[in-house]
Protein backbone atom coordinates (compact mmCIF):
# COMPACT_ATOMS: atom_id res chain seq x y z
CA UNK A 1 0.00 0.00 0.00
CA UNK A 2 1.08 3.56 -0.59
CA UNK A 3 0.73 5.68 2.49
CA UNK A 4 2.78 8.59 1.22
CA UNK A 5 -0.07 11.03 0.80
CA UNK A 6 -1.69 10.00 4.04
CA UNK A 7 1.48 10.56 6.03
CA UNK A 8 1.96 13.98 4.46
CA UNK A 9 -1.53 14.96 5.54
CA UNK A 10 -0.93 13.56 8.99
CA UNK A 11 2.36 15.41 9.30
CA UNK A 12 0.62 18.68 8.47
CA UNK A 13 -1.92 18.01 11.22
CA UNK A 14 0.91 17.09 13.54
CA UNK A 15 2.66 20.40 12.90
CA UNK A 16 -0.48 22.25 13.94
CA UNK A 17 -0.74 20.16 17.09
CA UNK A 18 2.91 20.70 17.80
CA UNK A 19 2.41 24.43 17.77
CA UNK A 20 -0.52 24.07 20.14
CA UNK A 21 1.20 21.74 22.59
CA UNK A 22 4.33 23.87 22.61
CA UNK A 23 2.29 26.88 23.73
CA UNK A 24 0.34 24.81 26.23
CA UNK A 25 3.22 23.01 27.87
CA UNK A 26 5.49 26.04 27.82
CA UNK A 27 3.34 27.74 30.41
CA UNK A 28 4.04 24.93 32.88
CA UNK A 29 7.71 25.66 32.91
CA UNK A 30 7.54 29.19 34.20
CA UNK A 31 7.14 32.56 32.58
CA UNK A 32 10.60 32.89 31.05
CA UNK A 33 10.38 29.53 29.33
CA UNK A 34 6.88 30.14 28.13
CA UNK A 35 8.07 33.35 26.52
CA UNK A 36 10.93 31.60 24.82
CA UNK A 37 8.76 28.80 23.54
CA UNK A 38 6.02 31.13 22.43
CA UNK A 39 8.41 33.32 20.52
CA UNK A 40 9.97 30.36 18.84
CA UNK A 41 6.74 28.62 18.00
CA UNK A 42 5.22 31.70 16.51
CA UNK A 43 7.90 31.25 13.86
CA UNK A 44 6.67 27.69 13.16
CA UNK A 45 3.36 28.34 11.38
CA UNK A 46 4.33 27.41 7.84
CA UNK A 47 6.17 24.43 6.39
CA UNK A 48 6.37 21.13 8.21
CA UNK A 49 10.04 20.43 7.74
CA UNK A 50 11.22 23.68 9.16
CA UNK A 51 8.60 23.49 11.87
CA UNK A 52 10.26 20.61 13.66
CA UNK A 53 13.74 22.05 13.44
CA UNK A 54 12.54 25.39 14.74
CA UNK A 55 10.73 23.63 17.55
CA UNK A 56 13.97 21.84 18.34
CA UNK A 57 15.65 25.20 18.53
CA UNK A 58 12.90 26.41 20.82
CA UNK A 59 13.62 23.62 23.22
CA UNK A 60 17.29 24.41 23.30
CA UNK A 61 16.74 28.09 24.02
CA UNK A 62 14.09 27.18 26.51
CA UNK A 63 16.40 24.97 28.50
CA UNK A 64 19.26 27.41 28.58
CA UNK A 65 16.91 30.23 29.56
CA UNK A 66 15.15 28.21 32.21
CA UNK A 67 18.17 27.03 34.11
CA UNK A 68 16.54 25.30 37.06
CA UNK A 69 13.48 24.16 35.17
CA UNK A 70 15.40 21.98 32.70
CA UNK A 71 13.51 18.79 33.44
CA UNK A 72 10.08 20.25 32.98
CA UNK A 73 10.97 22.05 29.81
CA UNK A 74 12.65 19.16 28.06
CA UNK A 75 10.12 16.55 29.02
CA UNK A 76 7.28 18.78 27.94
CA UNK A 77 9.01 19.04 24.60
CA UNK A 78 9.46 15.29 24.64
CA UNK A 79 5.75 14.66 24.53
CA UNK A 80 5.38 16.92 21.51
CA UNK A 81 6.81 14.91 18.70
CA UNK A 82 9.54 12.53 17.76
CA UNK A 83 11.90 14.92 16.10
CA UNK A 84 11.44 17.37 18.89
CA UNK A 85 12.21 14.62 21.38
CA UNK A 86 15.52 13.86 19.80
CA UNK A 87 16.33 17.54 19.85
CA UNK A 88 15.25 17.70 23.48
CA UNK A 89 17.22 14.57 24.18
CA UNK A 90 20.43 16.08 22.91
CA UNK A 91 19.70 19.28 24.78
CA UNK A 92 19.34 17.26 27.97
CA UNK A 93 22.52 15.41 27.18
CA UNK A 94 24.42 18.64 27.26
CA UNK A 95 22.56 19.77 30.32
CA UNK A 96 22.94 16.63 32.40
CA UNK A 97 26.42 15.93 31.11
CA UNK A 98 25.78 12.17 30.84
CA UNK A 99 27.31 10.67 33.97
CA UNK A 100 27.14 13.68 36.29
CA UNK A 101 25.42 12.39 39.48
CA UNK A 102 24.37 15.88 40.59
CA UNK A 103 22.02 16.14 37.55
CA UNK A 104 20.43 12.73 37.93
CA UNK A 105 16.76 13.04 38.89
CA UNK A 106 16.58 9.72 40.69
CA UNK A 107 19.78 10.33 42.70
CA UNK A 108 18.71 13.84 43.65
CA UNK A 109 15.29 12.61 44.77
CA UNK A 110 16.90 9.76 46.70
CA UNK A 111 19.16 12.26 48.43
CA UNK A 112 16.03 14.11 49.54
CA UNK A 113 14.78 10.84 51.06
CA UNK A 114 11.74 10.52 48.77
CA UNK A 115 11.21 8.34 45.71
CA UNK A 116 8.19 7.87 43.48
CA UNK A 117 8.25 4.43 41.92
CA UNK A 118 6.01 3.12 39.16
CA UNK A 119 4.76 -0.48 39.46
CA UNK A 120 1.88 -2.58 38.19
CA UNK A 121 -1.06 -2.80 40.61
CA UNK A 122 -2.72 -5.83 39.10
CA UNK A 123 -0.11 -8.49 38.54
CA UNK A 124 -0.22 -11.22 41.17
CA UNK A 125 3.21 -12.26 42.40
CA UNK A 126 4.93 -9.30 40.73
CA UNK A 127 3.23 -6.04 41.56
CA UNK A 128 -0.10 -6.00 43.32
CA UNK A 129 -2.03 -3.56 45.49
CA UNK A 130 -3.45 -5.43 48.45
CA UNK A 131 -6.90 -4.67 49.89
CA UNK A 132 -5.26 -3.02 52.93
CA UNK A 133 -3.40 -0.57 50.67
CA UNK A 134 0.01 -2.19 50.93
CA UNK A 135 1.96 -3.49 47.96
CA UNK A 136 3.55 -6.84 47.39
CA UNK A 137 5.24 -8.87 44.69
CA UNK A 138 8.67 -9.51 43.23
CA UNK A 139 8.80 -6.19 41.37
CA UNK A 140 7.80 -4.36 44.55
CA UNK A 141 10.56 -6.12 46.49
CA UNK A 142 13.09 -5.20 43.82
CA UNK A 143 11.87 -1.59 43.88
CA UNK A 144 12.17 -1.42 47.68
CA UNK A 145 15.62 -3.03 47.67
CA UNK A 146 16.95 -0.59 45.09
CA UNK A 147 15.43 2.32 47.03
CA UNK A 148 17.10 1.10 50.21
CA UNK A 149 20.47 0.93 48.42
CA UNK A 150 19.93 4.48 47.20
CA UNK A 151 19.39 5.51 50.81
CA UNK A 152 15.59 5.80 50.86
CA UNK A 153 13.66 3.93 53.60
CA UNK A 154 10.36 2.19 52.81
CA UNK A 155 8.45 5.09 54.35
CA UNK A 156 9.92 7.46 51.76
CA UNK A 157 8.58 5.49 48.80
CA UNK A 158 5.40 6.45 46.99
CA UNK A 159 4.14 3.71 44.68
CA UNK A 160 2.10 4.81 41.69
CA UNK A 161 0.40 2.67 39.09
CA UNK A 162 2.02 2.69 35.66
CA UNK A 163 0.01 0.78 33.09
CA UNK A 164 1.95 -0.63 30.15
CA UNK A 165 0.91 2.07 27.69
CA UNK A 166 1.80 5.02 29.92
CA UNK A 167 5.22 3.96 31.16
CA UNK A 168 7.47 5.91 28.80
CA UNK A 169 5.40 9.05 29.23
CA UNK A 170 5.43 8.96 33.03
CA UNK A 171 9.19 8.56 33.02
CA UNK A 172 9.95 11.33 30.56
CA UNK A 173 7.57 13.72 32.31
CA UNK A 174 9.32 13.01 35.59
CA UNK A 175 6.17 11.75 37.32
CA UNK A 176 8.10 8.71 38.54
CA UNK A 177 11.77 8.25 39.41
CA UNK A 178 11.88 4.73 38.07
CA UNK A 179 9.57 1.92 37.01
CA UNK A 180 9.78 -1.71 38.06
CA UNK A 181 6.83 -3.32 36.33
CA UNK A 182 7.51 -6.31 34.03
CA UNK A 183 9.11 -3.76 31.76
CA UNK A 184 10.76 -5.63 28.88
CA UNK A 185 13.83 -3.96 27.41
CA UNK A 186 13.26 -3.30 23.70
CA UNK A 187 15.02 -1.11 21.15
CA UNK A 188 11.95 1.08 20.63
CA UNK A 189 11.63 1.77 24.33
CA UNK A 190 15.36 2.50 24.62
CA UNK A 191 14.71 5.50 22.36
CA UNK A 192 12.67 7.10 25.13
CA UNK A 193 14.01 5.77 28.43
CA UNK A 194 17.13 4.32 30.02
CA UNK A 195 17.13 0.78 31.36
CA UNK A 196 19.03 -0.59 34.33
CA UNK A 197 19.37 -4.34 34.47
CA UNK A 198 17.94 -6.68 33.25
CA UNK A 199 17.05 -7.94 36.71
CA UNK A 200 15.04 -10.90 35.48
CA UNK A 201 14.79 -12.93 32.29
CA UNK A 202 11.32 -14.26 31.68
CA UNK A 203 10.24 -16.66 28.95
CA UNK A 204 6.92 -16.82 27.19
CA UNK A 205 5.17 -19.92 28.45
CA UNK A 206 1.76 -21.62 28.64
CA UNK A 207 -0.52 -21.92 31.65
CA UNK A 208 -2.92 -24.87 31.52
CA UNK A 209 -5.27 -26.61 33.93
CA UNK A 210 -3.46 -28.83 36.42
CA UNK A 211 -5.00 -32.02 34.99
CA UNK A 212 -4.13 -31.20 31.39
CA UNK A 213 -1.75 -33.65 29.78
CA UNK A 214 -2.02 -33.05 26.05
CA UNK A 215 -0.47 -29.58 25.92
CA UNK A 216 3.23 -30.21 26.35
CA UNK A 217 4.66 -27.17 24.59
CA UNK A 218 4.04 -24.68 21.81
CA UNK A 219 4.29 -27.43 19.18
CA UNK A 220 1.42 -29.42 20.74
CA UNK A 221 -1.27 -26.77 20.36
CA UNK A 222 -3.07 -28.04 17.27
CA UNK A 223 -6.65 -26.80 17.25
CA UNK A 224 -6.36 -25.30 20.73
CA UNK A 225 -7.58 -21.90 21.87
CA UNK A 226 -5.00 -19.66 23.48
CA UNK A 227 -5.64 -16.51 25.46
CA UNK A 228 -3.51 -13.42 26.01
CA UNK A 229 -3.77 -9.67 26.47
CA UNK A 230 -4.85 -7.49 23.54
CA UNK A 231 -1.92 -6.38 21.42
CA UNK A 232 0.70 -7.60 23.90
CA UNK A 233 4.04 -8.94 22.71
CA UNK A 234 3.19 -12.57 23.62
CA UNK A 235 -0.10 -12.29 21.71
CA UNK A 236 1.73 -10.97 18.67
CA UNK A 237 4.25 -13.79 18.84
CA UNK A 238 1.48 -16.40 18.84
CA UNK A 239 -0.19 -14.73 15.85
CA UNK A 240 3.10 -14.59 13.97
CA UNK A 241 4.54 -18.05 14.70
CA UNK A 242 1.62 -20.31 15.60
CA UNK A 243 -1.38 -18.85 13.81
CA UNK A 244 -1.56 -21.91 11.54
CA UNK A 245 -2.46 -24.27 14.38
CA UNK A 246 -4.06 -22.20 17.13
CA UNK A 247 -6.73 -19.57 17.61
CA UNK A 248 -5.97 -16.64 19.84
CA UNK A 249 -8.50 -15.00 22.13
CA UNK A 250 -7.45 -11.51 23.19
CA UNK A 251 -8.80 -9.81 26.32
CA UNK A 252 -7.96 -6.60 28.14
CA UNK A 253 -6.47 -8.33 31.20
CA UNK A 254 -4.91 -11.66 32.12
CA UNK A 255 -7.53 -12.07 34.84
CA UNK A 256 -10.18 -12.46 32.15
CA UNK A 257 -8.01 -15.06 30.41
CA UNK A 258 -7.48 -17.01 33.64
CA UNK A 259 -11.26 -16.94 34.31
CA UNK A 260 -11.87 -18.42 30.86
CA UNK A 261 -9.18 -21.04 31.47
CA UNK A 262 -10.94 -21.99 34.70
CA UNK A 263 -14.25 -22.49 32.88
CA UNK A 264 -12.56 -24.39 30.06
CA UNK A 265 -13.47 -22.01 27.26
CA UNK A 266 -9.79 -21.49 26.41
CA UNK A 267 -7.22 -24.26 26.60
CA UNK A 268 -4.19 -22.24 27.66
CA UNK A 269 -3.11 -18.75 28.67
CA UNK A 270 0.17 -17.46 27.31
CA UNK A 271 2.53 -14.72 28.45
CA UNK A 272 5.78 -14.48 30.40
CA UNK A 273 6.25 -17.46 32.73
CA UNK A 274 6.77 -15.37 35.86
CA UNK A 275 3.46 -13.53 35.32
CA UNK A 276 1.68 -16.85 34.80
CA UNK A 277 3.37 -18.21 37.93
CA UNK A 278 1.88 -15.31 39.86
CA UNK A 279 -1.63 -16.29 38.74
CA UNK A 280 -0.96 -19.97 39.42
CA UNK A 281 0.26 -19.08 42.93
CA UNK A 282 -3.09 -17.34 43.55
CA UNK A 283 -5.06 -20.58 43.13
CA UNK A 284 -2.62 -23.30 44.16
CA UNK A 285 -3.36 -26.68 42.60
CA UNK A 286 -5.69 -25.31 39.89
CA UNK A 287 -3.17 -24.59 37.15
CA UNK A 288 0.30 -25.57 36.06
CA UNK A 289 3.00 -24.07 33.89
CA UNK A 290 4.03 -26.12 30.88
CA UNK A 291 7.61 -25.00 31.40
CA UNK A 292 8.83 -24.81 27.82
CA UNK A 293 9.73 -21.18 27.34
CA UNK A 294 9.78 -20.00 23.74
CA UNK A 295 11.10 -16.45 23.98
CA UNK A 296 13.30 -14.27 26.18
CA UNK A 297 11.99 -11.12 27.82
CA UNK A 298 14.56 -9.03 29.67
CA UNK A 299 12.90 -7.12 32.49
CA UNK A 300 14.67 -3.86 33.24
CA UNK A 301 14.15 -0.88 35.51
CA UNK A 302 13.16 2.11 33.41
CA UNK A 303 14.36 5.61 34.28
CA UNK A 304 14.91 8.93 32.60
CA UNK A 305 16.75 8.95 29.29
CA UNK A 306 20.46 9.72 29.50
CA UNK A 307 20.56 9.48 33.30
CA UNK A 308 23.74 7.38 33.19
CA UNK A 309 24.68 7.97 36.82
CA UNK A 310 21.25 6.84 38.02
CA UNK A 311 21.31 3.79 35.74
CA UNK A 312 24.72 2.75 37.08
CA UNK A 313 23.62 3.20 40.70
CA UNK A 314 20.52 1.04 40.16
CA UNK A 315 22.48 -1.66 38.33
CA UNK A 316 24.95 -1.80 41.24
CA UNK A 317 22.04 -2.14 43.66
CA UNK A 318 20.63 -5.00 41.57
CA UNK A 319 24.00 -6.77 41.62
CA UNK A 320 24.03 -6.51 45.41
CA UNK A 321 20.52 -7.91 45.54
CA UNK A 322 21.62 -11.01 43.64
CA UNK A 323 24.84 -11.33 45.68
CA UNK A 324 23.28 -11.22 49.15
CA UNK A 325 20.54 -13.68 48.26
CA UNK A 326 17.55 -11.32 48.58
CA UNK A 327 16.88 -11.69 44.86
CA UNK A 328 16.21 -15.42 45.15
CA UNK A 329 14.41 -15.01 48.47
CA UNK A 330 12.04 -12.47 46.92
CA UNK A 331 11.22 -14.82 44.03
CA UNK A 332 10.74 -17.79 46.35
CA UNK A 333 8.34 -15.81 48.47
CA UNK A 334 6.27 -14.33 45.65
CA UNK A 335 6.05 -16.90 42.87
CA UNK A 336 7.50 -20.01 44.54
CA UNK A 337 4.12 -21.45 45.67
CA UNK A 338 3.12 -22.06 42.02
CA UNK A 339 5.83 -24.71 41.65
CA UNK A 340 7.64 -22.42 39.22
CA UNK A 341 11.32 -23.28 39.03
CA UNK A 342 13.28 -20.16 40.01
CA UNK A 343 15.78 -19.49 37.20
CA UNK A 344 19.37 -18.34 37.51
CA UNK A 345 19.79 -14.57 37.83
CA UNK A 346 20.73 -12.74 34.60
CA UNK A 347 24.43 -13.08 33.77
CA UNK A 348 25.00 -9.31 33.74
CA UNK A 349 24.22 -9.13 37.47
CA UNK A 350 26.42 -11.99 38.64
CA UNK A 351 29.68 -10.89 37.04
CA UNK B 1 6.75 13.02 13.65
CA UNK B 2 7.63 9.51 12.58
CA UNK B 3 4.92 7.63 10.68
CA UNK B 4 7.19 4.81 9.51
CA UNK B 5 4.80 2.18 10.92
CA UNK B 6 2.30 3.01 8.17
CA UNK B 7 4.42 1.16 5.61
CA UNK B 8 5.36 -1.69 7.97
CA UNK B 9 3.56 -4.78 6.71
CA UNK B 10 3.22 -6.21 10.20
CA UNK B 11 0.34 -3.77 10.63
CA UNK B 12 -2.76 -4.16 8.49
CA UNK B 13 -4.44 -0.77 8.79
CA UNK B 14 -6.94 -1.28 6.00
CA UNK B 15 -7.88 -4.69 7.37
CA UNK B 16 -8.40 -3.28 10.86
CA UNK B 17 -10.61 -0.41 9.69
CA UNK B 18 -12.46 -2.75 7.34
CA UNK B 19 -13.34 -4.77 10.44
CA UNK B 20 -14.85 -1.61 11.99
CA UNK B 21 -16.85 -1.05 8.82
CA UNK B 22 -18.16 -4.63 8.91
CA UNK B 23 -19.06 -4.35 12.59
CA UNK B 24 -20.87 -1.08 11.87
CA UNK B 25 -22.71 -2.47 8.85
CA UNK B 26 -24.25 -5.49 10.57
CA UNK B 27 -24.84 -3.65 13.84
CA UNK B 28 -26.56 -0.76 12.06
CA UNK B 29 -28.93 -3.09 10.20
CA UNK B 30 -29.71 -5.04 13.36
CA UNK B 31 -30.16 -1.92 15.46
CA UNK B 32 -32.46 -0.31 12.90
CA UNK B 33 -34.73 -3.36 12.88
CA UNK B 34 -34.75 -3.87 16.65
CA UNK B 35 -35.02 -0.12 17.24
CA UNK B 36 -38.05 0.16 14.94
CA UNK B 37 -39.73 -2.74 16.72
CA UNK B 38 -39.03 -1.13 20.10
CA UNK B 39 -40.40 2.23 18.92
CA UNK B 40 -43.51 0.51 17.54
CA UNK B 41 -44.01 -1.26 20.85
CA UNK B 42 -43.59 2.06 22.60
CA UNK B 43 -46.62 3.56 20.80
CA UNK B 44 -48.69 0.38 20.64
CA UNK B 45 -52.13 0.18 22.28
CA UNK B 46 -51.05 -2.84 24.42
CA UNK B 47 -49.86 -1.65 27.86
CA UNK B 48 -47.59 -4.68 28.40
CA UNK B 49 -45.71 -4.01 25.14
CA UNK B 50 -45.34 -0.34 26.00
CA UNK B 51 -43.99 -1.23 29.45
CA UNK B 52 -41.56 -3.86 28.09
CA UNK B 53 -40.14 -1.46 25.55
CA UNK B 54 -39.85 1.37 28.06
CA UNK B 55 -38.06 -0.78 30.60
CA UNK B 56 -35.73 -2.28 27.98
CA UNK B 57 -34.72 1.10 26.55
CA UNK B 58 -34.18 2.70 29.93
CA UNK B 59 -32.16 -0.20 31.33
CA UNK B 60 -29.95 -1.04 28.37
CA UNK B 61 -29.06 2.48 27.29
CA UNK B 62 -27.85 3.22 30.81
CA UNK B 63 -25.37 0.33 30.90
CA UNK B 64 -21.90 1.26 29.67
CA UNK B 65 -21.24 -0.31 26.29
CA UNK B 66 -17.95 -1.82 27.47
CA UNK B 67 -19.85 -3.74 30.12
CA UNK B 68 -22.37 -4.99 27.57
CA UNK B 69 -19.67 -6.17 25.17
CA UNK B 70 -17.64 -7.91 27.87
CA UNK B 71 -20.85 -9.48 29.20
CA UNK B 72 -21.52 -10.88 25.73
CA UNK B 73 -18.25 -12.78 25.91
CA UNK B 74 -17.78 -13.49 29.60
CA UNK B 75 -21.39 -14.19 30.56
CA UNK B 76 -23.34 -15.10 27.45
CA UNK B 77 -20.62 -17.22 25.89
CA UNK B 78 -18.36 -18.37 28.74
CA UNK B 79 -20.93 -18.86 31.51
CA UNK B 80 -24.11 -19.61 29.60
CA UNK B 81 -22.43 -21.40 26.71
CA UNK B 82 -24.21 -19.52 23.93
CA UNK B 83 -22.11 -20.02 20.79
CA UNK B 84 -22.77 -18.10 17.61
CA UNK B 85 -20.42 -20.22 15.47
CA UNK B 86 -19.52 -23.91 15.26
CA UNK B 87 -16.62 -24.88 17.48
CA UNK B 88 -13.91 -26.81 15.69
CA UNK B 89 -14.48 -24.95 12.46
CA UNK B 90 -11.56 -22.91 11.14
CA UNK B 91 -11.76 -19.36 12.51
CA UNK B 92 -14.35 -20.29 15.13
CA UNK B 93 -13.05 -17.83 17.68
CA UNK B 94 -12.88 -14.84 15.34
CA UNK B 95 -16.38 -15.50 13.95
CA UNK B 96 -17.86 -16.10 17.38
CA UNK B 97 -16.34 -12.94 18.85
CA UNK B 98 -17.43 -10.90 15.85
CA UNK B 99 -21.03 -12.07 16.15
CA UNK B 100 -21.07 -11.59 19.91
CA UNK B 101 -19.81 -8.05 19.42
CA UNK B 102 -22.44 -7.32 16.74
CA UNK B 103 -25.14 -8.69 19.05
CA UNK B 104 -23.94 -6.39 21.83
CA UNK B 105 -23.90 -3.35 19.54
CA UNK B 106 -27.38 -4.17 18.23
CA UNK B 107 -28.86 -4.51 21.72
CA UNK B 108 -27.27 -1.22 22.82
CA UNK B 109 -27.69 0.94 19.73
CA UNK B 110 -31.32 -0.16 19.24
CA UNK B 111 -32.25 1.89 22.32
CA UNK B 112 -31.02 5.09 20.73
CA UNK B 113 -32.60 4.22 17.39
CA UNK B 114 -35.90 3.55 19.17
CA UNK B 115 -35.82 6.89 20.95
CA UNK B 116 -34.98 8.73 17.73
CA UNK B 117 -37.82 7.04 15.85
CA UNK B 118 -40.23 7.68 18.70
CA UNK B 119 -39.44 11.37 18.50
CA UNK B 120 -40.07 11.12 14.76
CA UNK B 121 -43.43 9.51 15.36
CA UNK B 122 -44.34 12.43 17.60
CA UNK B 123 -43.76 14.83 14.71
CA UNK B 124 -46.49 13.16 12.64
CA UNK B 125 -49.75 15.07 13.28
CA UNK B 126 -52.23 12.89 15.23
CA UNK B 127 -54.88 13.64 12.60
CA UNK B 128 -53.02 11.38 10.16
CA UNK B 129 -53.28 8.33 12.42
CA UNK B 130 -56.91 9.18 13.26
CA UNK B 131 -57.80 9.48 9.59
CA UNK B 132 -56.08 6.18 8.85
CA UNK B 133 -57.99 4.49 11.64
CA UNK B 134 -61.21 6.03 10.38
CA UNK B 135 -60.86 4.31 6.99
CA UNK B 136 -60.47 0.98 8.81
CA UNK B 137 -56.71 0.33 8.90
CA UNK B 138 -55.40 -1.86 11.72
CA UNK B 139 -52.71 -0.59 14.13
CA UNK B 140 -49.88 -2.29 12.22
CA UNK B 141 -51.15 -0.83 8.96
CA UNK B 142 -51.47 2.65 10.43
CA UNK B 143 -47.92 2.41 11.68
CA UNK B 144 -46.36 0.81 8.62
CA UNK B 145 -48.24 2.68 5.88
CA UNK B 146 -48.92 6.09 7.39
CA UNK B 147 -46.87 6.97 10.46
CA UNK B 148 -43.44 5.32 10.09
CA UNK B 149 -42.72 6.52 6.52
CA UNK B 150 -43.21 10.11 7.67
CA UNK B 151 -41.45 9.53 10.96
CA UNK B 152 -38.34 8.09 9.28
CA UNK B 153 -38.06 11.05 6.95
CA UNK B 154 -37.86 13.43 9.86
CA UNK B 155 -35.32 11.47 11.92
CA UNK B 156 -32.57 10.88 9.37
CA UNK B 157 -30.36 13.51 11.00
CA UNK B 158 -30.67 12.07 14.53
CA UNK B 159 -30.16 8.58 13.13
CA UNK B 160 -26.98 9.82 11.45
CA UNK B 161 -25.74 10.86 14.89
CA UNK B 162 -26.50 7.40 16.21
CA UNK B 163 -24.66 5.86 13.25
CA UNK B 164 -21.58 8.02 13.81
CA UNK B 165 -21.59 7.10 17.49
CA UNK B 166 -21.91 3.45 16.47
CA UNK B 167 -18.90 3.65 14.14
CA UNK B 168 -16.77 4.97 16.96
CA UNK B 169 -18.28 2.55 19.47
CA UNK B 170 -17.13 -0.41 17.38
CA UNK B 171 -13.64 0.16 18.82
CA UNK B 172 -14.94 -1.40 22.01
CA UNK B 173 -15.07 -4.78 20.24
CA UNK B 174 -11.34 -5.09 20.85
CA UNK B 175 -12.20 -5.70 24.51
CA UNK B 176 -13.27 -9.20 23.51
CA UNK B 177 -10.53 -9.61 20.94
CA UNK B 178 -12.12 -8.57 17.64
CA UNK B 179 -9.23 -7.54 15.39
CA UNK B 180 -10.35 -3.97 14.66
CA UNK B 181 -8.60 -0.60 14.74
CA UNK B 182 -8.40 -0.25 18.53
CA UNK B 183 -6.75 -3.65 18.79
CA UNK B 184 -4.25 -2.58 16.16
CA UNK B 185 -3.68 0.57 18.18
CA UNK B 186 -2.91 -1.53 21.27
CA UNK B 187 -0.42 -3.52 19.22
CA UNK B 188 1.20 -0.35 17.91
CA UNK B 189 1.46 1.17 21.37
CA UNK B 190 3.15 -2.00 22.56
CA UNK B 191 5.66 -2.11 19.70
CA UNK B 192 6.21 1.55 18.83
CA UNK B 193 6.59 3.05 22.27
CA UNK B 194 8.48 6.00 20.82
CA UNK B 195 5.71 7.06 18.41
CA UNK B 196 2.61 7.51 20.60
CA UNK B 197 1.41 10.76 19.09
CA UNK B 198 1.74 9.44 15.57
CA UNK B 199 -0.14 6.25 16.46
CA UNK B 200 -3.03 8.05 18.11
CA UNK B 201 -3.24 10.61 15.32
CA UNK B 202 -3.34 7.89 12.67
CA UNK B 203 -6.20 6.05 14.34
CA UNK B 204 -8.07 9.31 14.97
CA UNK B 205 -7.68 10.42 11.35
CA UNK B 206 -8.79 6.98 10.20
CA UNK B 207 -12.05 7.38 12.10
CA UNK B 208 -12.59 10.91 10.85
CA UNK B 209 -12.21 9.55 7.32
CA UNK B 210 -14.92 7.00 8.12
CA UNK B 211 -17.36 9.26 9.94
CA UNK B 212 -17.09 12.58 8.14
CA UNK B 213 -18.56 11.39 4.79
CA UNK B 214 -21.33 9.59 6.69
CA UNK B 215 -22.29 12.80 8.47
CA UNK B 216 -22.14 14.92 5.31
CA UNK B 217 -24.03 12.42 3.15
CA UNK B 218 -26.79 11.77 5.67
CA UNK B 219 -27.08 15.49 6.42
CA UNK B 220 -27.77 16.06 2.74
CA UNK B 221 -30.23 13.15 2.59
CA UNK B 222 -32.01 14.48 5.68
CA UNK B 223 -32.53 17.84 3.99
CA UNK B 224 -33.87 16.21 0.82
CA UNK B 225 -36.15 13.79 2.62
CA UNK B 226 -37.59 16.05 5.31
CA UNK B 227 -41.36 16.40 5.25
CA UNK B 228 -42.15 20.03 4.46
CA UNK B 229 -44.85 21.22 6.79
Amino acid sequence: MKYGKLSAALAAGAAALLTLSACGSGSDAGASVSDAVNNATSVVGGAVNTATSVAGGAVNTATSAAGGAINTATSAAGSMADKATSAAGSAMNNATGGGDPSKSKVLNDAKGGKLTIGIKFDQPGLGVKNPDGSFSGFDVDVAKYVAKKLGVPETGITFVETKSAEREDKISKGEVDYIVGTYSITDERKQKVNFAGPYFIAHQDLLVKADNTDITGPEALNGKILCSVTGSTPAQKVKKDYSQQVELQEFGTYTECVEQLKSGVVDAVTTDDVILAGYAAQDPGQFKLVGKGFSDENYGIGLQKDDTAGTDAITTALKDMVKDGSWKAALDKNVGPSGYKIPEPPANLTS
Amino acid sequence: MDFSFLSDDRYDFLGAFWMNVQLTFWSAIGALILGTVLAAMRVSPVPLMRATSTVYVNVVRNIPLTVIIIMMSQVLYTQLGVQLATRGERGFLATNNFRLAVLGFVLYTACFVAEAIRSGINTVPPGQAEAARAIGLRFTQVLWLIVLPQAFRSVIAPLANVLIALIKNTTIASAIGVAEAALLMNTLVENEADKYMAVFLTIAVGFIILTLPVGLLLGWVAKKAAVKR
